[in-house]
């Protein structure tokens, strides 16, 4: 029972590492740019979710309706850092857009510290449904929908990747943009999607993660975003499946680490895995020693 | 490919030691400490003390809080006759929140012919401060400094606060005496000494009380998921859980503490003040009956905190919290020292200070084999979104 409950707590944290880390495969899968302004975007989408809910409460809508706000607003954000930030410095060497994605990870921190204070903030309950306890065992609700939303958005995504003109699209830009372009794709179309669909899934991670942990603050993405980044680096950087897998068992070795090794060193464990997975297999999990690609 | 990931992965460590660092620095900084007067003539002919606080500057809420506090008990004694007749002139330095500005500050005062320091206020100037009136024989009172290492530069230095490891062993003792516990948890974050020397003596007197302490869970600093430590106290089936750390992180543990179906009361410290500002009415009801300790409650009808809390007000328009309360207390133990020694001889001082007994607005003071108080300590209970006083607990 004890062990059940700790592998529960270990998905819902590694669902919620996975939703990121997709965010951070794609874009990387397709421009091979390790985007570190994402973490800042489910901070982002968090304080828009608490600008939203008031509006919402007031015509009686529940909270999580403001994913949807969220969702399109983080999309919006996301095309515009590329466009503004990123695109500039498609041919230019791969660590200036490395070191700019860090100034707008910074912008973006600072710009909220000075607009909502660096104080942490409440995000008022999300779901409002008690889960009935069967036999003493009381799964709670936010921990089974973000399961639940996590699997749907990753099969969806991936049927989107395979089955659909974009998705196919996303792909050939992955493997060899210049042919790509040859072929008729509209590359930068291409990538403004990949960089929307990315955002807006880190809107729906942060719903997820704010009915967990209902409190958000500036720079609460820099931590969270590092921990995804590494689940996709873990499961293989490029490889969307990748980033489910390498979330899950992030999270789920965080979890069971803390629970029955010591929470004191829980950190150090896992990171120790991190270390020893990569070293004996440097792609990561579900990563082709050549591939890096989507 | 391969060397790319190194370097990324490089990167990303650098920049997971500055987020650290970062939010280190931000999450430090609610103790601070306060003041002292010594004299050297024979007589009183005139009293001086030095007032060193941060009045700008990232602390600067403390500071100032605590510095009105100490003017408002100066200001009541001067307007009573002072001491013997004798006026207290005071002097108020603001040192920053910084160390090096505090031991410069420190040295204006002296050369200012200063009897008694009060100050500083938060640990880390206060510590420099000591440092050097440990060696000047100055005598000194901090109101809100409470690192444990304070006090122990000389016997010539006092607070009137209560340490960070004290809240620990009054709130192991509220458990076993007044909640009946016989198992306890403890979930503590292993990056800050506030929480884990006050999660240390809780355990110590815990198990010197006869309970048993069936979790002692750690966390990181930037953690925001405590399901798993909470699931293990949870199933350890403990009767109380304590949680020593700043209401930011309480309003976060609390909440998935409930989540995770644990429904005993959760036991906290002076950082937990506030909680309920960070919290709506909805998000409050994860705190019903849970306990804290505090320096002072400010809706305590004792006669001497509504006095205090009133002159306050009117003073400086604004409500008092505990560091205005300390510093008032603090002003107080030296003027009575004074008093006592009948000069403002710093040996005599000191030797007065010693000898304290004060009943004050924080409880009442007596010294017993260095600087630190022996004091009772407040326990505030949550109920429906408000802070109640359960009792008041001495250990």
């Amino acid at each position: 029972m004890g062990f059940i409950k700790q592998l529960l707590n270990g998905l819902q944290l590694g669902s919620i590492y996975a939703l990121i880390a997709i965010g951070y495969t794609m874009v990387y899968g397709i421009v091979q740019l390790i985007n570190f302004a994402h973490g800042d975007i489910i901070m982002v989408g968090g304080y828009i979710c608490i600008m939203l809910i008031p509006i919402l409460a007031q015509f009686g809508i529940p909270a999580w309706i403001s994913v949807f706000g969220a969702v399109v607003l983080c999309a919006i954000l996301g095309v515009l850092i590329e466009i503004v930030a990123y695109k500039p410095l498609r041919n230019s060497p791969r660590m200036s857009a490395l070191i700019t994605a860090i100034g707008v990870s910074l912008f973006l921190e600072n710009l909220f510290m000075l607009l909502f204070s660096p104080d942490p903030r409440n995000v008022p309950q999300m779901f409002n449904v008690t889960m009935p306890s069967i036999g003493g065992f009381n799964l709670s609700f936010p921990t089974l929908i973000t399961i639940i939303v996590s699997v749907l958005i990753m099969i969806g995504l991936q049927v989107f990747i395979k089955k659909t003109k974009i998705g196919k699209a996303m792909r050939a830009v992955s493997e060899d943009t210049d042919t790509a372009r040859l072929m008729g794709v509209n590359v930068n179309a291409t990538i403004s999607i990949t960089f929307a669909i990315g955002s807006g899934l880190a809107a729906v991670a942060t719903v997820l993660y704010a009915s967990a942990y209902p409190q958000i603050d500036p720079l609460m993405g820099s931590f969270i975003g590092i921990k995804a980044f590494i689940a996709a680096v873990l499961g293989g950087i490029g490889l969307i499946p990748g980033a489910m897998v390498g979330g899950i068992v992030l999270g789920v070795a965080e979890s069971l680490a803390k629970a029955y090794i010591s929470s004191q060193l829980a950190d150090a464990v896992v990171y120790g895995i991190l270390i020893i997975v990569l070293l004996v297999k440097p792609s990561g999990i579900l990563g082709k020693n050549r591939s890096e690609k989507v | 490919m391969k060397k790319n990931l190194l370097v990324l992965t490089a990167l990303v460590l650098a920049l997971s030691l500055l987020a650290g660092c970062a939010s280190g620095a931000a999450s430090k900084g609610t103790d601070t400490n306060a003041n002292n007067s010594a004299n050297t003539s024979k007589a009183i002919s005139q009293v001086m003390v030095g007032i060193l606080a941060p009045l700008t500057g990232n602390v600067a809420i403390y500071g100032t809080a605590a510095k009105n506090g100490a003017v408002l008990a100066f200001d009541e004694i001067n307007k009573n006759g002072g001491i013997n007749g004798v006026q207290i002139k005071y002097d108020v330095l603001d040192e920053k929140g910084d160390a090096t500005e505090a031991v410069n500050a420190y040295n204006k005062l002296v050369s200012e012919k200063m009897d008694v320091l009060l100050g500083d206020v938060t640990s880390k100037p206060t510590i420099a401060v000591a440092d050097k009136a440990a060696t000047d024989r100055m005598p000194m009172v901090t109101a809100t400094a409470t690192a444990p290492d304070v006090t122990t530069y000389g016997d010539n230095i006092f607070r009137a606060c209560f340490i960070d490891p004290f809240q620990g062993k009054v709130m192991a003792t509220f458990a076993s005496d007044n909640l009946k516990a016989k198992k306890v948890a403890i979930v503590y974050n292993v990056s800050d000494d506030y929480s884990s020397g006050a999660a240390a003596s809780f355990k110590s007197t815990a198990e010197s009380k006869g309970m048993q302490v069936v979790a002692y869970e750690g966390y990181g600093n930037d953690d925001k998921d405590f399901k798993t430590q909470l699931t293990k106290v949870q199933q350890s089936g403990a009767d109380a859980l304590f949680v020593p750390d700043y209401y930011n992180r309480v309003a976060l543990i609390g909440a998935q503490a409930r989540s995770v179906g644990f429904d005993k009361p959760l036991l906290g410290t002076d950082g937990w003040d506030g909680v309920l500002k960070v919290l709506d009415k909805d998000g409050a009801k994860a705190l019903d009956n849970c306990y804290f300790s505090n320096h002072y409650f400010s809706k305590d009808t004792d006669q001497k905190v509504v006095k205090f809390n009133e002159a306050y007000q009117a003073k400086y328009n604004e409500a008092a919290n505990s560091f205005a309360a300390l510093g008032y207390d603090a002003a107080y133990i030296i003027a009575n020292a004074i008093k006592t020694a009948g000069t403002t001889d710093k040996e005599a001082v000191i030797k007065a200070l010693k000898s304290t007994s004060y009943d004050g607005v924080t409880g009442t003071i007596k010294y017993g084999n260095n600087g630190d108080p022996i004091k009772n300590v407040t326990v505030i209970k949550i109920l429906n979104d408000d802070y109640v006083l359960e009792t008041k607990v001495s250990a």
